[in-house]
């Protein structure tokens, strides 16, 4: 996990966004358990109610669930799902800002897709 | 579930005014940041909460009790401050004694393993410590007695980075085990920006802010961009501060943007509680930022 502490994502917008991206790496496993509040508060110094904000956003999304005395766990399904809503929020989170770039530097629409390629044969 | 209120207290020494009608509301099991320049009255202001000096006007309550003389809400209190209130010829574990008795008791599992983290050696005299190791005992004795507001002022003075990393996870460790109100006044603002959930900023014996670090750090704005366009964006706004390099500018707002465009040419960013403070404390005093007068 790391953290921007002067990002304008406030922090448990951060939290949440780690942790579904530690779910997807396979940091967090699927249907096993997460650290704790205190542990992530603990690790990164980081207020243990702003912590909890963030996993329950998690949980909000369906990704995380609370055990009773026993904690957070990962969803069963939950990295896939994950992967799907990246994937969706794709043409948002990326393609406009990349277009919006090569306008800005004068570069044609078939000189992208010949980057684009390029990439895609290293 | 108690609070602590602090309410139209006034103090003077001599002919200058250190505090003037401070009001402040303490909610249980947060953790707050006092933030302020030297001498701009936190500690006056501390002494005061904990009867250690008296005020000119006002009052301090714990649950609506007036807590001067007090022994009961005196006793819900502890305040870790730089001031040595304990005998230079005492051990350490004879302070530490005489705390439990004053304070009807005291997390020795706790500082068993806090003596250990920073090898403190318990037989020593409380008046040989070093500056370090002074501030280090007396935050053992902050962290494990059982009190509803634990008050730190300037809790890292002499501490190495590897002894503030410490305190900071022991801190949050004993705040997750036993919730209680925890009051942070320091200068090192950048370590406690997340820790804290509030942050109250006293300047010249005024409260400047008092909100959560949330909605404060959602008001900052750093407006940069070439100067012109920089001053008309900003025109209108709380410009708190700014800086010039050649003809690029960037103005430091603090306060919502209302719906004005945004040129191309112009970058909106964040800034932190750091750079926030020392505008805010530094030079004419800023409107805006305290939700209990105005």
């Amino acid at each position: 996990m790391q953290f921007k502490f002067n990002s304008s994502e406030p922090i448990y917008r951060q939290i949440a966004d780690q942790i579904e991206e530690s779910i997807v790496t396979g940091g967090f496993i699927e249907d096993k358990q997460i650290p704790s509040t205190t542990e992530i508060s603990k690790e990164f110094h980081i207020n243990p109610a702003t912590v909890l904000k963030g996993m329950n956003i998690v949980v909000g999304e369906g990704f995380l669930e609370k055990r009773r005395g026993l904690g957070m766990f990962v969803v069963k399904g939950a990295r896939e799902k994950i992967l799907k809503s990246k994937r969706d929020n794709f043409f948002a989170n990326y393609v406009i800002h990349l277009i919006s770039e090569a306008k800005n530097l004068n570069i044609s629409e078939d000189e992208l897709i010949a980057l684009i390629k390029r990439g895609f044969s290293k | 579930m108690s609070v602590l209120e602090v309410k139209h207290i006034s103090k003077s020494f001599g002919t200058s005014n250190v505090l003037s009608d401070i009001n402040l509301t303490f909610e249980a099991n947060k953790i707050y940041g006092l933030l302020g320049r030297n001498s701009a009255g936190k500690s006056t202001l501390l002494n005061i909460i904990t009867n250690r000096i008296f005020a000119d006007s006002g009052e301090v309550t714990i649950d609506s009790e007036n807590v001067a003389e007090n022994d009961s809400k005196l006793g819900q209190m502890f305040l870790m401050s730089e001031v040595n209130t304990y005998p230079a010829g005492s051990t350490l574990s004879f302070i530490i004694k005489q705390t439990e008795q004053l304070y009807g008791g005291f997390n020795h599992q706790l500082a068993n393993r806090l003596v250990n983290e920073f090898e403190l050696d318990l037989s020593q005299k409380f008046g040989k410590l070093s500056t370090g190791y002074n501030s280090i005992f007396k935050l053992v004795l902050a962290l494990c007695v059982p009190v509803k507001f634990v008050i730190f002022d300037e809790p890292v003075l002499g501490l190495d980075a590897n002894h503030r990393e410490i305190f900071y996870t022991e801190l949050l460790q004993s705040y997750s085990d036993t919730p209680r109100t925890i009051i942070l006044s320091t200068h090192l603002i950048e370590e406690i920006t997340q820790i804290i959930s509030d942050v109250i900023v006293i300047d010249h014996g005024n409260i400047l802010l008092d909100q959560t670090v949330e909605d404060v750090l959602s008001k900052t704005h750093a407006v940069a961009g070439p100067s012109s366009d920089v001053n008309q964006y900003t025109n209108g706004l709380n410009v708190i501060g700014s800086e010039t390099m050649g003809n690029l500018k960037t103005n430091y707002v603090f306060g919502d943007l209302d719906d004005r465009i945004l040129p191309d040419t112009v970058q909106l960013s964040k800034f932190d509680l750091q750079k926030l403070f020392i505008f805010l404390t530094t030079g004419a005093p800023v409107k805006g930022g305290n939700k209990g007068e105005n």
